[in-house]
């Protein structure tokens, strides 16, 4: 048997695979904090919540009004994206001319009063949303078992994250974005509606947020805490990347994912600090982070 | 002016409140007031194992006495642990230096109640364990102010591993926790496995808490170990099962072992995933008459059925005040040495009593989670198989490594 570094190249191989599908999760998610970092200079924390709105608007919409799996996948985003864009119009905007600090602070407390309200009703075992019945089943790979449900959840992020880097830089809509961004009152005497783009951009990125959600409800136990764990690694993917980075948070996320995966083979208890280790050394070498501009 | 009348308001208060303990009749009632500290996650992984609901339980057990005993009014303080060692240490020092408390319940994760109990035990204090499971809190780590309740990791061992082995499931790859309660358990599972005649093939130690078992569930399969133990808990538990369900582990012929797997856990994966897994519990709801009655009126008010460790919290604070009543002293070591001197039998606890180690020792009950169609309801969800006699459940003094016990 071909062995790597004493784990035989089934198990490597099998590892890099379920890294680079963890991977896709961290990549949408940092792609949606990039997006919003990037337009609006919000460090959003309400981020990790908007997820886990997405996977319990899956499981309530199953559950009470009937939406199966592919509506949700549509359906979910569009809610939580319409919920941002009613945060953004009531609550983020008023402090848009203040330090970054206060809008941390401020999607900071709007995640905890999700996460408190939900804890509230539901408890934290979370509850169990079924693999749809064309995605059940998996296919023997001959190094692994590779379940189907994760094939498409690595196909479908791939997909959304990589149509959003092209909006963003290859489309007149991005550019009107970019430029919003850059110097508003200039495209405001152009007759663009940038406050309008503001709102717009912060509903589509914490869309991407509840995607990821839709995609790991059948995966993880839907339960109120299921973002906030997740939501520290990909600010720690965000900082690696760049912050406001679009292409650089896809590919970092994905390349933590592999390197979180192999940390999980040769020393699984580091699994969880790996990450943070990575950002130190970025921090120290890089500080603007792999893909971001130089400071 | 304000600090004048917050100082004026205070002497009268102290003044008041020292008039009323020496006028009082209870005056062995420290502060005139039974006064009981409950700490747990109320909010994390293990929230649904104990949390607010074993504040419930513990709340009924105190109206049960009439919500007093020795004539002294019985008064209920709760903090979150967060299941963080720092956070349960100072939450518990807080208590016993500001607020007097005379009894901490509840105490859920390990490693939390091996730091709190280390503050109860510098301060003379008491404390009942009845979440955690690391067998070393009445071992390596036993004081004389502790008690531990519900279960350990031993008889987690004991009944599963050892049934497990004996039907012939001989191979074994240990998918453990890693802090203190899973290195205590996966050592008395491997050694237990060892004693029955079957071997450890290998062992990865992930991160507590994990979201995402599946790295973890392709190295137990590729290990080629007959049977998969969990050395983990709550929700590590639940995502690990799920997992190992996403990647076909049963259908490949491997089969789970869930050491420490609470009636929510089963409830939240749902019979589909769970059926048939063996499990050790130190109670369950549905056992008999007496356990249905107390676990009706719980559900009446919490809307869901109890676990053991929230039935534990009931039955021990009971034996508590109870102990407290008889005594007319709330004092940590007479009271200690009370509730050792009784056996422990009710709803909860049979063929129960204290040792010297603080273990509470009773019958244990190996159980296996019934299939959807033998399922009559939403909680009907073990059947019991075999009851593990309070005697050979536990760790037997005789290899205690408990300073307490005299080997």
């Amino acid at each position: 048997m071909t062995m790597i570094f004493g784990v035989p190249l089934a198990v490597f191989m099998g590892q890099l695979l379920l890294g680079l599908i963890n991977g896709a999760f961290y990549a949408l998610l940092s792609l949606g904090l990039a997006v919003i970092f990037g337009l609006l200079k919000i460090v959003n924390f309400a981020h990790g919540a908007m997820y886990m709105l997405g996977a319990f608007a899956t499981l309530l919409g199953m559950r009470y009004l009937g939406i199966n799996y592919w509506a949700a996948l549509l359906l979910a985003p569009l809610f939580v994206g319409l919920l941002g864009m009613v945060i953004e119009r009531l609550l983020l905007r008023r402090i848009g001319h203040l330090d970054h600090l206060y809008g941390l602070l401020l999607t900071f407390g709007l995640a905890l009063i999700f996460e408190g309200s939900l804890v509230n009703f539901f408890g934290v075992s979370g509850a169990r949303y079924p693999t749809p019945d064309a995605l059940q089943g998996g296919y023997q790979l001959g190094f692994m078992f590779l379940p189907i449900y994760r094939a498409w959840v690595l196909l479908a992020a791939l997909v959304v994250c990589l149509g959003t880097w092209f909006i963003i830089e290859r489309t007149r809509l991005g550019a009107y974005l970019r430029a919003g961004t850059e110097n508003p009152a200039l495209m405001q005497s152009f007759g663009v509606n940038v406050p309008l783009l503001i709102t717009l951009t912060y509903g589509f990125g914490v869309a991407l947020a509840a995607f990821a959600g839709v995609l790991a409800a059948p995966l993880y136990p839907v339960s109120p805490t299921m973002g906030s764990n997740l939501l520290i690694v990909v600010f720690a993917v965000v900082v690696i990347g760049g912050m406001g980075s679009i292409l650089g948070a896809i590919l970092t996320g994905l390349g933590m994912g592999l390197i979180e995966g192999l940390t999980k083979v040769y020393y699984p208890e580091a699994a969880n600090t790996v990450i943070f280790l990575v950002m130190i050394l970025v921090l120290m070498l890089r500080p603007a982070g792999l893909f971001g501009k130089e400071a | 002016m304000t600090f004048m009348k917050k100082t004026l308001a205070s002497s009268i208060a102290i003044a008041a409140a020292t008039a009323l303990v020496a006028t009082s009749a209870q005056a062995e009632i420290s502060d005139g007031e039974v006064r009981i500290g409950y700490l747990a996650d109320m909010s994390g992984t293990y929230r649904d194992l104990a949390g607010p609901g074993g504040l419930e339980a513990l709340r009924m057990a105190i109206e049960d006495v009439g919500g007093e005993v020795a004539g002294a009014p019985i008064e209920v303080f709760s903090a979150d642990d967060r299941n963080s060692a720092d956070v349960g240490a100072n939450t518990v020092r807080e208590w016993i230096d500001t607020r007097n408390v005379d009894l901490v319940a509840g105490l859920v994760a390990s490693s939390v109640v091996i730091a709190a109990t280390r503050v109860i035990a510098e301060n003379d204090g008491l404390g009942i364990v009845s979440g955690a499971a690391a067998s070393s809190i009445t071992d390596e780590h036993c004081t004389p102010n502790h008690i531990h309740w519900v279960y350990d990791t031993y008889p987690l061992a004991n009944g599963t591993a050892r049934a497990i082995v004996e039907q012939g499931g001989d191979s074994w790859f240990m998918l453990t926790a890693d802090y203190a309660f899973g290195h205590a358990l996966e050592g008395d599972v491997t050694s237990v496995v060892e004693e029955s005649g079957g071997e450890v093939i290998g062992r990865v130690r992930h991160p507590f808490p994990t979201d995402d078992f599946s790295s973890y569930i392709l190295q137990a399969q590729s290990s080629g170990a007959g049977i998969i133990g969990l050395a983990n808990a709550g929700a590590d538990t639940v995502n690990a099962i799920n997992t190992a369900s996403q990647f076909g582990v049963v259908e490949a012929g491997q089969q789970l072992a869930g050491l420490l797997v609470f009636l929510n856990d089963v409830h939240a994966m749902g019979l589909e995933t769970t059926q048939g897994l063996l499990l050790t519990t130190g109670w369950y709801w549905d056992m008999d008459d007496e356990s249905r009655e107390w676990a009706e009126r719980y559900y009446e008010r919490v809307g869901r059925m109890p676990t053991m460790v929230q039935a534990g919290i009931y039955s021990s604070t009971l034996h508590y005040l109870n102990t407290v009543d008889e005594q007319g002293t709330d004092d940590p070591e007479i009271i200690r040495a009370a509730m050792a001197e009784k056996p422990v039998e009710d709803f909860f606890s049979r063929n129960g009593y204290i040792r010297e180690d603080g273990r509470m020792v009773h019958d244990m009950y190996l159980a296996r989670v019934k299939t959807p169609e033998e399922s009559s309801g939403e909680w009907d969800l073990y059947e019991i198989l075999a009851t593990i006699p309070a005697e050979e459940a536990y760790r037997p003094l005789s290899e205690s490594q408990c300073h307490l016990v005299q080997n």
